[in-house]
Parts: C-alpha cells; structure tokens; sequence
C-alpha cells in the first residue's frame, strides 16, 4: 500500500504543478498586450511547434527535388561532354528548427569535449600536487567569473586569424562557439577534479603506499576510481553550464543552432515570432534536462559506489 | 573500475603497421591524381557553391527571387543565402572572404575602399535598387511636429520637410535632452538621406572627425544620430533610447502596424530615385571568378526584371516569399504595403507610391559613377573624408568601386541568350557613366556628378571646399 502512494504521490504531483503552471501561464498571456501582439499561450505555443514540425518536412521535400534537379544537370553535362567535372552538393536551403537542434547539440559536445580533454588531467594533476594547486590556483580563479559574451569576441577574432584554410573542414561559427563553450565550462569540471582527487581517502592511499604501485598506477587505479563522483559532479554542472552559454553564443556568433533561432526570430518580429520563441525556450530546456540525465545515468554506470544515492 | 590491459603480439602490431602504410599511401596517390584534373575552359564556372549575405530588408528581394525563381541554378550556381546579424558582420564576412558576396548598402563599398572603418578593395557592378526607405519618428515627437505641419482637407501636406520638426528638436534642447535619432550604419544610405532632411530643415546631424579619432559623428550635432540594426529599430524606438529613425523597409510600416511611431518621409521625397543597395564583392574575388561573377550579375538581372514585372502579382508573390522566416520574415502584410507601391504614413493615412522600391524600371541596377560620386560627396559633406579632394578624385574613387564595365558584359550576355532585349538597358557604346543633372531634391538644389565640389558648396549645413572639423 505504502509502495502504491508513493509512486502515486511521485507521478502526480508533479502533473498537478504543471497543470497549475498552464493555467498560470494562459491566464497572464491573455492579459498582456505586446507590440507583436497578444503574448502566446500553451495553445498558441503548442501551434507554433507543430507549425516548426511541418516546415521541416517541406523543407525535405525541398531538398529531394533539389537533388532531382541537380542529378538531372548533371546527366546534362555528362551527356554534352563525358570528361566534365560533376559532383553532388549539399543543399543550399536553410537548416530548419529540427536541423538546428542537431547543430546545437553537436557543437555542445565538441566543446565538451574539448573541455573535459584539458579539465580532467590537469584537475588530477591540480589534485595530486600541492604545489600545482598553488600554482594554478589564482589564474583559474580569475578566469572563472568570466562570462561567454565577453569572451566571444576575442575568441572570434583569434579563429579569423588562424584559421585560414582554402577548404574548411568547420564553419568559423562553429569553431566560435564550440572554443567559448570550452572556455566557460571546463572550470567546474577542473575544479571538481580537484577536489576528488584531492580528497582522496588516506586509507587508500596507504594501501598504495604498501603496495609500492608506481605513481601512474595509483592515479589509474587508486584516486580517479575515489574521484568518480566529484568528476561527474563537476562533468554535470560543465555539460549544463556548457548548454547555458552555448545559446548565448550561438546568437552572437551566428552558429546555425537554437541561439541563432532565437535570434532570427526576434529580428523578424512577425506574429508569430513570440510563440516560436517559447517553442525554443522549452526545446532548450528539455534538451538541458535530458542531457542531465544522461549524464547521471553514465555516472551510476561508471561509479564503483552502487550504494550512493545519486540525484 | 576494472581496466584491461590488451597487449597485442607483436607480429599483428606488424601486420598492423603495414595495413596503415598501405591505406596512407593510396590516399596519397587519390589525392595526387585528384590534383591533376583539366584546366577550365574560357568560361567555365570557377567556383559553382556560393555564399551570399544580406539583411534583413524588403530590398534583398533579388536575392531572394533569384534563389526561388532558380536564376542562380540555371547558370549553374549553388547559392546559399544567409542572413546577418548587422551590417558590420556582413562587411567582415565579405572582407574576410567567408561570404562570396553580399546585399550591400550603397555606401558601403566606397567607405571600405577609401578607408573610413576597415579598410578593404570591395567593388559592385549591380545596384539592387531604388528609393525603399523612410524616416519614422516616435508618436510622441509626431503629436508635437503636428502643430506646426500645413494641412490640407485635414491630411498633412507631403512632403514632410524637417523644418517641422526643427522646433521640436529646439524644444529639447533647451530642456537639457538630446535628440537621439537611429541610423543602420555610418556610410549607410540612411545616415545621408537623414542628415540631408535634417540638414535641409536646418538641424545640424553632426560632424565626423575620422582624422582625430571622432567616428561617432556627432560634433555639433543638433541631432545625434547612432547606429542601431534595422531589425531592432521599431524595438529600440519602443523602448525611448532614439526618438526617430531612418531606416528600409518593412521597418518603418512594422513601427505603425504595431503603433510604435509614424512614418513621416520616404527617402522618394527626399531625393527621388536614388540609388540604394548594391551588391558588392570584394576585388580579390572578382579578380580571381571572373565567369561566376557574370553568372551571378546575369541571374540578379533577371530578378530584378521580375520583380518589375507582371503588375502586382509579382511583387505580391515577392511578398509572401520575403515573410518567411529564413528572409525577412516580418508578417506579410506588413511587407506587401510597400512593395505594392503604398506607404502607410500616420495610422489610417495610407498613400500610393508606386515606386517606393524600383528594382529594374528607371534603368535602376545600372551602377552609375554619379550615383557613387554622391555617396562621397556626402561622405565629404560630414567629415568622413576629412579633408578636400578635387574633383579627379572622386572620379577615379567612383571609377575603381563602381564597375558598369562587369554589368554590361552580363547584360550583353542576356541579351545574347534572348532573355533580356537591348532595350531594357542603357545604351552602353555611348553611356559615360554619369546621370543627367538631377534636381528633384527636397530643398531644390541641384546635383550635377561630374562636378562633387560645386555640389558641396551650396549647402548651408555642411563642410565645404578646404573646410575642415575643428
């Protein structure tokens, strides 16, 4: 019986919260008068979404006579002159709101990524020495507080100039993004490092110590299995932090993700512009949600602790 | 944590060693092969996969039609076009060489090429349009202009000089405020069609000083103008920072669709028919695609002839093309008033200006060396150009960013091909370049393009002949 209420209380109290929160929400739209007009609802956002849905698949059938037609020149060409140079290229339509969804995802796993390559090393580092810490300790600290938009276009600038490539590979925007993302994230993950590494259980130091393993084999064996939390810990707050400032840079960089459709839409300023711009702002925030727990599911496969309770 | 620690034999390590060897050799030899193809014969296509930028503007509407009506493909041209962020990330993009080409403000070429912002070689040998913009002041500064403008059979009396506007401006200023205006950018057609009716009304916009590090444009200023992106005007002048604005369409309807502001000008008063958007390339480009350059001036020609074409129907489906999100994006109705040739002034006061944006009649995409020796003489006029330049240099300035040369090879071409007939176009064994003196300005004076200098010296407001900031 406990079993059955519990599950009861888990299951619907939260549909009562946001059952209330859509009242709340049609209740206040209806009463505010914006300059593009009356401020969406549920069900006006709800229509906007759908509206998204069906642009995307036009936008396919699009891009399916597009390559028709491309094939078709290029049969042409080969038929007037065998030894001409014909190939396939992408579609040149614009990326749609599902297609800016995967754009957003890719480039807040390569910065990451990227963050997590140079974070956790040298937070293992940080957490077995103490004379690193002291070291790097004040530089990490000022770096921290640092938001993306001021590093944006110091960032931009340094990509310009470096790299100049005939045929790239990444789009500068891309690149920009992907370097402020790294940039603002990788300290949590250092940080948590740290800390885990650090505080390593003395017992199991010792055990090492009486062993006489080499250093390599007790960081691989002995303090990053004890860090294991704290470093998904600090991956967490990274990849939400991460996610944070990637919209923030995707808008200014012009990365084609859900920044710039943010973006985008505020510039049109048409009718629909508001409700499209919930739409994101719920697609932002349920992607952040599930890469939470994605993460935390990774976490309880890794940990050797089954035992923790983890939230 | 269990680790395990694979040692491979080191036999297979061999086998492995040599498999590489052999995947990287084959690459190399694909690769060499690959570098090896034909040359391109005289008039191939150099680079087939383009990159345009434009903003966000009733007046990138060749661009638009050009991609939809597949212009671009039937030269065989893959283009992609990508709005902007504001017209400075354009101008780098293009600079910098990740765009091919852009929508760009008329100025914008000849700013770049004499070195007022960054400094770059960037030519145009398609003017995209005529007229399209207007002057929108907030409903506030509209109540009190109000009082002092003619009416007639209780609609105000057009045009709508800034002489009305100029005691207000004074009002202001005696209380201690500053008369804040928008522009989209400082070389932009705004910036002088602005400064040319406040300046004509008598209210000083403002000097540049480039030389002493003054680029803000406002020394002296009456009116202090600044730079605001179009998309953002109708907000900015929402929010109370800037009390007026001069900027293209839709954003001067948007201001009164949504009770913002009111239109109170179009810049087809101001100085009709003027030049306003081009689309520019950089030197380097149009030096290095010759062919692909002709193949892109030859497809924004047919768009233009379109959209000047088949009546309303045309430019209505123009409309509707541009209201989505990936162009302009704004509501359609908003965008289809002007490009049918109606302006809303004051809500419900609602004109025919059947040329509020000519794309092709008017011989209007011909790049005219007068239309650009205006731009710098205006450019002259503000202090932008900070000292005198004689006449022989804004000619030969005009003569190396503005190519009529490119257009009428292109144009040739059309012809050639029956999709366009001679008589669409100027005469081009005997075109010099130069318009006819034109005098259908505001305040009456009239500009004649070969002679900048003469033009400069009859203006009341402005630097003139060895004048220079103090």
């Amino acid at each position: 019986m406990q079993d059955y209420q519990e599950a009861f209380r888990a299951f619907v109290l939260p549909l009562i919260a946001f059952a209330l929160f859509l009242g709340l929400w049609s209740f206040s739209a209806a009463r505010i008068e914006t300059s593009l007009g009356q401020l969406p609802g549920p069900v006006a956002v709800w229509d906007q979404a759908a509206n998204l849905v069906t642009e995307h698949r036009e936008e396919r059938h699009k891009e399916a006579a597009f390559y028709q037609r491309q094939e078709q020149r290029n049969r042409q060409k080969l038929a007037e002159d065998p030894a001409a140079d014909v190939h396939i290229r992408p579609y040149t339509g614009k990326p749609t709101f599902l297609d800016q969804i995967v754009t957003s995802l890719l480039t807040v796993f390569t910065g990451f990524m990227l963050a997590t390559v140079i974070a956790v090393p040298l937070g293992v580092l940080t957490g077995l020495s103490r004379n690193v810490y002291r070291s790097i300790n004040p530089i990490v600290q000022i770096f921290k507080p640092v938001s993306p938009l001021a590093w944006l276009p110091i960032v931009t600038i340094i990509v310009s100039a470096v790299y100049v490539t005939d045929d790239p590979l990444f789009s500068k925007s891309y690149l920009t993004s992907a370097i402020t993302v790294t940039l603002c994230c990788l300290w949590p993950t250092l940080i948590n490092t740290a800390v885990g590494v650090s505080s390593m259980d003395r017992d199991l130091a010792n055990v090492g110590k009486v062993l006489r393993l080499s250093w390599f084999t007790t960081v691989w064996k002995i303090a990053l299995p004890s860090a294991i939390p704290m470093i998904f810990t600090g991956l967490r707050l990274s990849l939400s932090i991460g996610w944070m400032v990637l919209i923030a840079a995707e808008m200014l960089a012009q990365n084609p993700g859900l920044g710039k459709f943010v973006w985008d839409e505020f510039q049109n300023g048409s009718s629909n512009s508001l409700g499209r711009i919930m739409v994101a702002v719920f697609t932002i925030g349920i992607i952040g949600f599930l890469l939470d727990r994605g993460m935390l599911m990774l976490q309880r496969r890794v940990s050797w602790d089954k035992e923790a309770i983890l939230r | 944590m269990k680790i395990k620690l694979d040692w491979t034999p080191l036999a297979s390590e061999g086998k492995r060693l040599q498999r590489s060897l052999q995947i990287v050799t084959a690459i190399v030899v694909l690769g060499l092969l690959a570098g090896t193809q034909q040359p391109a014969r005289a008039g191939d296509l150099e680079k087939e996969d383009l990159k345009f930028g434009f903003i966000k503007l009733t007046d990138m509407a060749p661009l638009a039609i050009a991609y939809e009506k597949r212009y671009f493909e039937d030269e065989g041209l893959y283009v992609t076009l990508e709005a902007q962020a504001n017209w400075k990330v354009l101008l780098d993009r293009v600079i910098d060489g990740e765009l091919d080409g852009a929508h760009m403000l008329a100025g914008q070429p000849l700013g770049a090429t004499i070195g007022f912002g960054t400094k770059a070689d960037i030519i145009t040998a398609f003017s995209m349009d005529l007229n399209g913009n207007g002057i929108t002041v907030s409903n506030d500064v509209w109540e009190q202009m109000k009082a002092h403008v003619p009416y007639k059979d209780g609609k105000p009396v057009h045009p709508i000089k800034a002489d009305y506007l100029k005691p207000v401006v004074d009002k202001y200023k005696k209380e201690g405020k500053p008369f804040k205006m928008g522009m989209v950018f400082p070389v932009s057609t705004h910036n002088y069609e602005l400064r040319y009716w406040l300046a004509a009304g008598g209210i000083h916009p403002g000097y540049y000083a480039p030389a002493k590090g003054d680029i803000t444009g406002q020394i002296n200023a009456d009116a202090l103008l600044s730079v605001t992106p179009p998309p953002q005007m109708p907000s900015t002048l929402e929010a109370g920072t800037i009390y007026g604005y001069c900027v293209g369409e839709p954003w001067n309807q948007q201001a009164v669709f949504k009770g913002i502001g009111v239109p109170v000008i179009t810049d087809y008063e101001i100085w009709k028919d003027n030049p306003e958007k081009v689309f520019g390339v950089s030197q380097e480009w149009a030096d290095k695609y010759p062919n692909t350059h002709k193949a892109v001036l030859k497809a924004l020609i047919r768009a233009a002839m379109w959209l000047d074409s088949g009546g309303l129907e045309n430019r209505k489906e123009a409309a509707r093309i541009m209201s989505r999100p990936e162009y302009v994006g704004a509501d359609y109705e908003v965008i289809a008033n002007s490009m049918t040739g109606t302006f809303e002034y004051e809500k419900g006061d609602t004109r025919s200006v059947p040329d509020f944006n000519v794309f092709f009649r008017y011989n209007a995409t011909y790049p005219y060396y007068s239309d650009a020796v205006w731009y710098l003489s205006q450019m002259r006029r503000w202090g932008q150009i900070a000292d005198y330049k004689p006449d022989s240099w804004y000619m030969d300035m005009a003569k190396q960013v503005y190519r009529p040369d490119l257009y009428a090879e292109a144009a040739k071409e059309l012809i050639a091909e029956g999709k366009a007939q001679a008589g669409d176009f100027p005469d081009f064994a005997s075109e010099s370049g130069f318009r006819p003196p034109q005098s259908e300005f505001i305040d009456g004076i009239t500009y004649d393009g070969t002679k900048p200098n003469a033009y400069l010296a009859q203006f009341p407001i402005g630097l003139k002949g060895k004048d220079k900031v103090n």
